[in-house]
């Protein structure tokens, strides 16, 4: 066996026909792997989402689904925006600089995070690892928080912390400030989300 | 065409067909290769029942898996419901669904059980590495099986630990996001996520377990069992009577057929006890939070995953950005002394450097999450390489320094403590616990290499500890 000459044509001919085989596996699995893909009608369910917040009072949150994701609403007492103010040396970016086109539209880019000072509007889902942080708006000492706690969100799964801005505190698993939407106000009391002025 | 065995005429039918089928196909010869002349070592201990154990498991988890999937629904819209109605309408139903979710737990006590003998004795080394390598290619599988399988109620839970878990794959810089969205299928987990996770449960994941399977039990037949003494019954100083059989072996089937009868019997005792009296095993085996229906605008006060699970995910948890300095100091420490603490040449030891230094920099930049991601995927891969990690020249403990036994003894506590404090909420006390924790776990492995050496082994006798009973 080992003695016979190697044919050359003849491996020439192995190797290209296994060469054609691999593009041709490889062809195949491309229409496998694609199904994988959000389908067109997963793609299509991104509508906007109009909210009446007239009912909404000082203090309260709700949370609305949009792209099959929570978004919260929340109206903020005076103190909380003041709030804003104290916790800006504590967070990772106070500043909101880090990847704004996703994170933060233009129009929110200042400290309170929103059109309107006192309605926050934001995609409930932590940057770490997509939990649903949770309402700790009660100030000061508790579990799983620090003794000088300014009111904000903790998110359950890994201990993230966020501020009444969605802001993240420093040296928490969340890389990122909360996602604010898309959003805009079609009257005082109507908002939109998933949409703004300049689409 | 092999020679065809002729048979006496006058022979009983059922000898008239064995030889039949063994014309055809090698029946008797896998009897006797794998069991009747299998020769295992006589020595096997309590440790020993775990390998058997798992093969049980598997059935049963086959077994009910096939009649849970007559009566499950893969549908947002219908999963809970579904399951709810095999717990209380189909007659039996809760039977079936207890003994599935809680043999999924029992699986992986059964497994943790077997991987630990496995090291204790050093079943990892030459020549059963790849045995070993297959083992952890079926812990892997088991635990992507698990995790898929944990979604199908479309509990809180379910639903929330797959988000997280997805996510996970969106820290990987550049293509993350995309793969988290090409894993569910959809922007968030949903319908989609949960037909495919169904698919891959019931379907594509245990076909690969089968293969695996067949592939540990293949390979650890060709080299033949360790056993506690970690001496080669086998090898070629080894004594061996007229046959050629080990004096040290004694045939699978049927004395360890029967033995493992005792493993069983005593597993099922106890496996049937949680069924039927604390199948929730107090929210450790079904969490509590698995019995609301999935609700995608709110997550659960506290979530955790299964109890399995958690030594990998307080790794996870372990990893903020101010335990990122201290791993690049281990970095770099382990860079100093590969530069100037060995033997090596310039041109490898300014490779080490250059490399420690590229990694550093990259762990300044990404963030803590992937690395995080990484350090718990690590925490599973590391265990490929034990065989080439260890360097004791004795395989197993009984003949290792003493201090091992202690080491081997803080690895356990600390795997458990890191296990515990995965399921509990998130506090800065233990935060600090389970970094000093992860750094034990890999510096356990990482470190092998050197702290295997160091002490006085013990002699290995030249047959195994055993007295006839």
């Amino acid at each position: 066996m080992s003695d016979t000459p190697v044919d050359s044509s003849k491996r020439t001919w192995l190797i290209a026909s296994t060469c054609a085989g691999a593009v041709g596996g490889v062809a195949v699995a491309v229409p496998f792997v694609s199904t994988f893909q959000p389908s067109e009608k997963a793609k299509a369910a991104g509508a906007a989402v109009e909210v009446d917040i007239s009912a909404l009072a000082p203090g309260e949150k709700m949370t609305v689904e949009w792209r099959g994701k929570p978004v919260w609403i929340v109206k903020r007492t005076p103190e909380q925006v003041e709030s804003l103010k104290k916790t800006e040396s504590q967070l990772a970016d106070p500043k909101s600089e880090r990847k704004p086109s996703e994170l933060t539209p233009s129009y929110a880019l200042n400290q309170a995070r929103s059109i309107k000072p006192e309605i926050f509007v934001a995609v409930g889902i932590c940057t770490h690892l997509g939990c649903s942080p949770s309402d700790k708006f009660q100030t000061g000492a508790q579990p799983s928080l620090p003794d000088d706690w300014n009111g904000g969100f903790l998110c359950p799964c890994h201990g993230s912390t966020f501020d009444m801005a969605g802001r993240v505190y420093k040296n928490k698993p969340a890389p990122d400030n909360l996602e604010i939407p898309p959003h805009m106000y079609l009257s005082d009391t109507k908002l939109l989300i998933g949409e703004d002025k300049k689409a | 065409m092999a020679n065809f065995k002729e048979i006496s005429p006058d022979a009983p039918v059922a000898e008239k067909l064995l030889n039949w089928v063994d014309n055809r196909f090698p029946a008797s010869k896998l009897y006797k290769e794998h069991l009747s002349e299998y020769y295992a070592p006589k020595n096997f201990n309590f440790w020993y029942f775990f390998g058997s154990l798992a093969l049980l498991v598997l059935v049963i988890q086959i077994v009910t898996g096939i009649f849970l999937v007559m009566h499950y629904k893969p549908d947002a819209a219908q999963a809970f419901a579904s399951v709810e109605y095999i717990m209380r309408d189909v007659p039996w139903g809760w039977l079936i669904r207890y003994m599935h979710s809680t043999g999924a737990s029992a699986f992986f006590i059964v497994v943790y059980m077997h991987m630990f003998r496995g090291l204790i004795y050093g079943s990892y080394r030459k020549p059963r590495e790849l045995v070993w390598i297959f083992g952890c290619a079926i812990f892997l599988c088991l635990m992507a099986e698990a995790f898929m399988g944990y979604l199908l109620p479309w509990g809180q839970m379910s639903y929330w630990g797959a988000q997280v878990i997805v996510n996970l794959f969106a820290a990987i810089p550049f293509v993350g996001p995309d793969l988290a969205l090409l894993i569910r299928g959809d922007y968030v987990v949903s319908d989609a996520t949960l037909n495919r996770f169904f698919s891959f449960h019931v379907i594509a994941v245990p076909l690969v377990l089968l293969g695996l399977v067949v592939a540990h039990i293949i390979a650890l037949h060709e080299v033949g069992s360790n056993n506690p003494d970690g001496v080669e019954i086998k090898g070629p100083n080894a004594p061996k009577d007229a046959n050629g059989h080990p004096l040290d072996g004694i045939p699978f089937h049927p004395y360890y057929s029967v033995h493992d009868i005792l493993g069983v019997t005593g597993f099922l005792v106890v496996f049937s006890a949680i069924i039927f009296f604390a199948p929730e095993f107090g929210g450790y085996f079904l969490e509590y939070n698995n019995f609301i229906p999935a609700d995608p605008l709110k997550t659960p006060l506290h979530i955790a995953p299964v109890w399995y699970f958690t030594p990998f995910y307080s790794m996870l948890r372990a990893i903020t950005s101010e335990m990122m300095y201290a791993l690049i100091l281990c970095v770099l420490a382990g860079a100093y002394f590969g530069a100037v603490r060995t033997q090596l040449s310039q041109i490898i030891k300014g490779g080490v450097v250059g490399a420690a230094v590229v990694v550093s920099v990259l762990m300044l930049s990404i963030d803590a999450k992937f690395w995080g991601v990484l350090v718990m995927g690590g925490a599973v891969i590391i265990l490929f390489f034990l065989p080439w990690l260890d360097n004791c020249a004795v395989k197993s403990i009984r003949y290792r320094p003493d201090w091992h036994k202690y080491l081997y003894g803080i690895f356990v506590i600390n795997f458990v403590i890191l296990a515990y404090l995965g399921t509990q909420p998130p506090s800065p006390i233990g935060e600090r616990v389970s970094q000093v924790g992860t750094l034990f776990y890999f510096g356990f492995f990482l470190l092998m290499p050197w702290w295997s050496t160091i002490g006085e082994t013990k002699p290995v006798p030249d047959r195994v500890t055993f007295t006839p009973h």
